[in-house]
């Protein structure tokens, strides 16, 4: 404590800062490298924290909303201030959304706020994955994060579907309807497994209190879990960066936690509870009493899923009517193939790429400097061709109101998507590998031979060029600093003592995918070609320094010395 | 006061004034016989004088299609040209008509609604030449489709009725839906409550038949008064702007487009470095 | 890994040039005018101050706004609070970031990083910790305790499947039963008025329940109780059926199902074959039935038929006949379960009845 002289902190802080040390230790754990780390900017980074800050909302006004709702399917007659549906028999969780939503100030914008903040929760994961998959930042040591985070929105997106469902009302009932038939569809168990959940036939009303249960207790408790390891990982590894000037492996440049960030990422937090309050204020979202409360033979056009679950709904939409029987036991492939497959395939290829890359280029290395996504080529047009799908689904699974809204005929647009799904990928891959190409050997043009000046010289002869002036050093490095792995070695076909080697088909598997996924990348220039350019401009540039100076590029540009 | 009359006085020998005057004294004259004349009488002459003059119309803006006396015409592919209308009612004529639905523009899956190419008394008159050529619903009466004074009980029945018959194509707010091949059910708002009417009893084009008997004139009422409360109420969507009414396609998208796309805007804000002085 | 590792990966060996460096850190204008520095403290102060006048202003509008006001057709209320206490808060977080941004220390800072993994004596060490703890409990001599306990610990998983099979009742063949049976009334959906074939027009929709499931004037004919609460919904969910009129000349039935209809007045399932939604989106010139959520389309002039979408089975058809009061009712249940497959269906053949 007598140290504490020594620094010049106010008594205001250093008084409690030493009561409670004297009683914890803290200050063993909150020091200064707690404190001040380092985080670097850059605004993809944020993207996360739309999600883990949306998150925050939704346990701020779940909580609000748990007041007065009533997770129950008991049959109440509805007496509320709505007028159109008064007299009318309903669940008591139907009703008591009535009420938040017309007769508790400001419900009805916590339900939006609620509502909004779900769909921006789910959607914030899903860019900040699309992130991480593009930047690379999912390499060694980052990998559990990764399945973490993969985790997070898949637990997200269940969690939402749960709060959909909650409020009993005509499309959340036909949304469990739905849930129902995909879950019917499991072979041998899917009869049962449905009669247990639902407590016995559909819709029963042992639902929504299930639902309930699992929507505000165990899949929150989980998703907290699962938050706070996440941010611990994110903590101790601290936080990938860009390369650039300064920037290695070994370090991270950026700007402190306390307190330029505690300002930037506190002050994100209050922009975007005031962006989902403006949203609740002002749009609209899921006019429960419109639909009406739940009644199994009643349905409306547009009865969609919220968007997290659009590619489930585009893939059933799409799937032709495959039956089969066996044995005299159906199997609906209908229902099973985009319901419960496919969507578990999609979810598992995201989970294993960084394992499935990891075993093509036997890079065992830890990596803290992020990729742009050109200099991964393949990686890149591989997840542009995965968002192609999901985005196609997402079409497909809005097809009745894109061919209401456009004047398009609802059958060819399935048929379309039918075929599409399968060309579109590839397209998309090809497409954006290419780019990816064109963008690197442009990066290396640049390099080389400086950026264009935009000034057309014309020599004695006759002959017009356009003048090229040499980048800064930091610019080139940011052009030529990336890495490219080389091809991994074949492991011999037998072993030492002539016998078959079991590794060498695999080796050579390997070097295959490695080859696709590789070999068109645009090889970086290498030290020599890059000195034997800059001696070229550098001449050059000292022959006629002084214009170039006053040309008007932007200054930083200019070598910095 | 002096002026005027002076005007007057002196354009009396204008050569349409006695023109004016015929004219004025046709119109109180026929005003005043209007309003005593015995009524049945006269509406069985004018009735008839209606009916021939909707023939005429026919003739000239229906009857290449639905034929000369609206047999309907098979095209060469065996397909329909136009329906039949004899039996369809003077119901199903005003429906379509005063919707300018018919005459179609172009054929094609469905024929849309449009500005009406009739005037009233020529629907009217149309729609009296096709009554007359075989029993169907008539066109109902104002009193029919009066939701005004709907009690509460009614509207809600109504809307049971409407979440049970009707929203599956038309939507819960009544914003429309898709139908197979090209074809769709309208949007409901701010359309008249006589042609919801019609449109129940007579079912024009794809839309099934609600007839009377099982969908009573009540029933209709309900329904219709459930739809226009929908819009008409204090606070048709109170929770803001209603994003088309589509359900959460709509808002999906708003929430892609407003939410993560404004949110990204200020994450560049965030993390940009502003404005340096340069030494 | 080990330190070695990370040296050689630094992100510089082998690249094409050296890294150059940090670089040089440019003032802001509010680092160096004195003036611009006054504005930025005065925006962010009047950034708080507004927010803080906004909050109080949610204060006022929570008493003063009633519920039912309403302001272009919103509800005024939401309006008014959601607008101020969104701007609120808004502005906090504007206030802080634009604070971040132009007044608080900006200079960059390197932080070294350091490998992920632990040291080697550090890993040893805990290695050591692990095997001493393991042969001072003697896991690995005592193979019998061990397995015992794995045994004991891996059954401990059977009660937690066990206890949940309370969670509902078995399927008991019900899947594949509705309330229909022999006689049992055909009537309207939310009225319950039972329906006359001559009251039926070609092109005629009627979403049509049992009779035990609407309540109407002339309930119980055959002495039987109305279904209420999650009894109703669970038998709507299986009962609720369709009946249209074709022109008997377009129906192109089936042999067997030639006495199901009367008159053209057909009776079909109202719960698609796909996943369960109730589909009435009837077209009457093409007697097509789609379905609103996935667009499964059914032919129901040929005994339902599949004819687009993911379905793969023909909507169940319930057999009509009319009773002495010359209403529609029900021959018997449907001959099929209703509703989407599942796994103990059963085959094709008790379709063909």
């Amino acid at each position: 404590m007598s140290q504490q002289s020594k620094i010049n902190a106010p008594k205001s802080v250093s008084g409690p800062v030493t009561w409670l040390d004297d009683r914890t230790g803290l200050a063993n754990l909150a020091n200064k490298k707690f404190l001040r780390k380092v985080f670097p900017d850059h605004w993809s980074f944020m993207l996360g924290e739309i999600a883990l800050w949306s998150f925050v909302i939704l346990l701020l006004t779940g909580v609000f909303l748990t007041f007065w709702f009533k997770p129950s399917m008991a049959e109440v007659e509805y007496h509320g201030s709505y007028e159109l549906l008064r007299g009318l028999h309903m669940s008591d969780a139907y009703s008591s959304t009535l009420d938040i939503s017309f007769d508790v100030r400001a419900g009805l914008l916590m339900r939006q706020v609620h509502h909004w903040a779900a769909i921006l929760f789910i959607a914030a994961m899903m860019v900040h994955m699309l992130r991480i998959l593009f930047t690379g930042a999912f390499r060694k040591p980052r990998e559990i994060n990764y399945v973490i985070g993969s985790l997070l929105l898949m637990l997200g997106i269940l969690e939402g579907f749960a709060g959909y469902s909650l409020p009993d009302d005509l499309l959340s009932g036909t949304g469990l309807r739905i849930a129902e038939g995909l879950i019917r569809s499991v072979p041998v168990v899917g009869t049962y497994t449905s009669f247990f959940a639902f407590g016995g036939e559909f819709p029963g009303d042992d639902m929504i209190p299930r639902l309930y249960m699992l929507h505000i207790l165990l899949i929150p408790g989980l998703l907290i879990a699962l938050v706070t390891a996440h941010l611990v990982l994110l903590y101790y590894h601290k936080h990938t960066q860009w390369p650039g000037p300064g920037r290695t492996n070994r370090n991270v440049v950026g700007e402190p936690f306390l307190p330029i960030y505690t300002a930037k990422a506190g002050g994100f937090f209050f922009i975007i509870f005031g962006v989902t309050s403006l949203m609740g204020a002002l749009l609209q979202i899921n006019p429960v009493w419109k639909y009406g409360p739940y009644n199994p033979s009643e349905v409306t056009a547009g009865s969609q899923p919220d968007w997290y679950m659009g590619i489930a709904e585009g893939l059933l939409r799409i799937m032709p009517g495959w039956e089969t029987e066996v044995f005299g036991y159906t199997l609906s492939w209908n229902v099973l193939l985009p319901g419960v497959v496919a969507p578990g395939v999609l979810f598992t290829i995201a989970l294993l790429y960084p394992f499935i890359e990891q075993w093509i280029t036997g890079d065992k290395r830890e990596h803290h400097l992020l990729q742009r996504p050109r200099n991964a080529p393949s990686r890149t047009a591989f997840i542009v061709s995965l968002m192609t799908v999901y985005g196609l689904l997402w079409f497909a699974g809005g097809n009745d109101i894109i061919a209401l809204k456009f004047d398009l005929d609802l059958n060819w647009i399935t048929r379309f998507m039918r075929v599409l799904i399968f060309i579109g990928p590839p397209i998309a891959f090809i497409i954006t590998k290419r780019i990816c190409l064109g963008l690197q050997r442009a990066d290396r043009e640049r390099a080389l031979h400086g950026f264009e000046t935009g000034i057309i010289m014309r020599a004695p002869s006759g002959e017009y060029t356009e003048r090229h002036a040499p980048l800064s050093s930091t610019e080139t490095w940011k052009l030529v600093s990336h890495e490219q792995y080389d091809r991994p070695e074949l492991e011999p076909a037998v072993d030492e003592n002539g016998v078959a080697n079991p590794a060498s088909r695999r080796s050579r598997l390997r070097s295959k995918v490695w080859a696709f996924w590789y070999d068109d990348d645009v090889t970086n220039v290498s030290r020599e070609e890059l000195e034997e350019a800059h001696s070229h401009t550098d001449g050059h540039h000292r022959a006629e320094g002084t214009e170039v100076e006053g040309a008007d590029e932007p200054s930083e540009l200019e070598p910095k010395h | 006061m002096r002026l005027l009359s002076a005007r007057l006085s002196a354009r009396r020998r204008h050569p349409l004034a006695g023109l004016v005057v015929l004219l004025l004294g046709l119109g109180i004259a026929g005003g005043l016989y209007a309003t005593v004349a015995p009524k049945p009488a006269e509406a069985n002459a004018a009735q008839q004088e209606l009916v021939a003059d909707g023939r005429k119309l026919f003739l000239v803006g229906c009857a290449s299609c639905h034929g000369k006396n609206a047999e309907g015409i098979m095209n060469a592919s065996g397909s329909q040209q136009g329906p039949p209308l004899i039996g369809v009612g003077a119901a199903a004529v005003d429906f379509q008509v005063s919707t300018g639905r018919m005459p179609m523009a172009q054929t094609g899956a469905q024929a849309p609604r449009k500005d009406p190419l009739y005037t009233d008394e020529q629907t009217e008159a149309l729609a009296a030449f096709v009554a007359s050529l075989g029993p169907g619903p008539a066109i109902p009466a104002a009193e029919d489709y009066d939701y005004e004074d709907a009690t509460e009980e009614e509207i809600v029945r109504g809307g049971e009725l409407w979440r049970t018959n009707c929203t599956a194509c038309h939507n819960f707010n009544a914003s429309g839906g898709a139908l197979p091949d090209g074809k769709y059910a309208p949007s409901l708002v701010g359309v008249d409550a006589k042609h919801m009417y019609e449109a129940m009893q007579i079912g024009p084009q794809q839309m099934p038949v609600f007839s009377d008997n099982v969908m009573t004139p009540e029933d209709k009422r309900n329904v219709i008064a459930y739809v226009k409360h929908l819009e008409q109420q204090d606070q048709p969507n109170p929770g803001g702007f209603a994003l088309g009414s589509l359900g959460p396609v709509s808002e999906g998208l708003f929430g892609w487009i407003v939410g993560i796309g404004g949110l990204v805007i200020v994450t560049v804000w965030i993390t940009g470095h502003g404005a340096r002085v340069k030494k | 890994m080990s330190d070695h590792e990370i040296e050689v990966h630094d992100g510089q060996a082998g690249r094409p040039m050296d890294n150059p460096g940090l670089e040089k850190h440019h003032p802001r204008p509010t680092d160096v005018d004195p003036q611009m520095e006054k504005r930025a403290e005065r925006q962010v102060a009047t950034l708080f101050g507004l927010a803080t006048l906004l909050t109080l202003g949610f204060c006022v509008a929570y008493f003063a706004v009633p519920l039912d006001a309403s302001f272009l057709g919103w509800q005024a209320n939401n309006l008014a609070l959601g607008l101020t206490i969104g701007l609120a808060l808004l502005f906090i977080g504007m206030g802080l970031i634009h604070w971040s941004r132009t007044l608080m220390n900006d200079h960059d800072i390197a932080e070294d990083r350091h490998p992920i993994a632990s040291t080697p004596a550090a890993r040893e060490s805990s290695l050591a910790a692990l095997s001493e703890g393991g042969s001072d409990s003697g896991i690995g001599r005592r193979p019998m305790i061990r397995n015992s306990l794995l045994g004991a610990l891996g059954v401990l998983g059977l009660p937690a499947i066990v206890a949940l099979r309370d969670l509902g009742t078995m399927p008991a063949g019900r899947p594949s039963r509705t309330v229909w049976e022999k006689g049992m009334r055909v009537v309207n959906d939310v009225t319950g008025a039972p329906i006359k074939v001559s009251d039926i027009e070609i092109g005629q929709l009627i979403n049509a329940e049992p009779d035990v499931l609407v309540e109407n004037e002339e309930d119980d004919p055959d002495g039987e109780e109305n279904l209420e609460g999650h009894d109703l919904l669970n038998a709507k969910g299986k009962a609720a059926v369709i009946v249209v009129r074709i022109d008997p000349a377009k129906i192109n039935a089936r042999k067997a199902r030639q006495n199901w209809g009367i008159d053209g007045v057909l009776c079909y399932s109202k719960i698609c074959t796909h996943v369960g939604c109730p589909i009435s989106l009837y077209e009457q010139t093409t007697h097509h039935l789609l379905c609103p959520c996935h667009q499964s389309t059914f032919d129901l002039a040929k005994d339902g038929e599949v004819i687009f979408g993911p379905a793969a089975r023909a909507l169940p058809q319930l057999p009509l006949a009319v009773d002495d009061e010359g209403y529609l009712i029900a021959q018997r249940d449907f001959e099929e379960p209703v509703g989407p497959s599942f796994w103990e269906r059963g085959g094709e053949e008790d379709r063909s009845a």
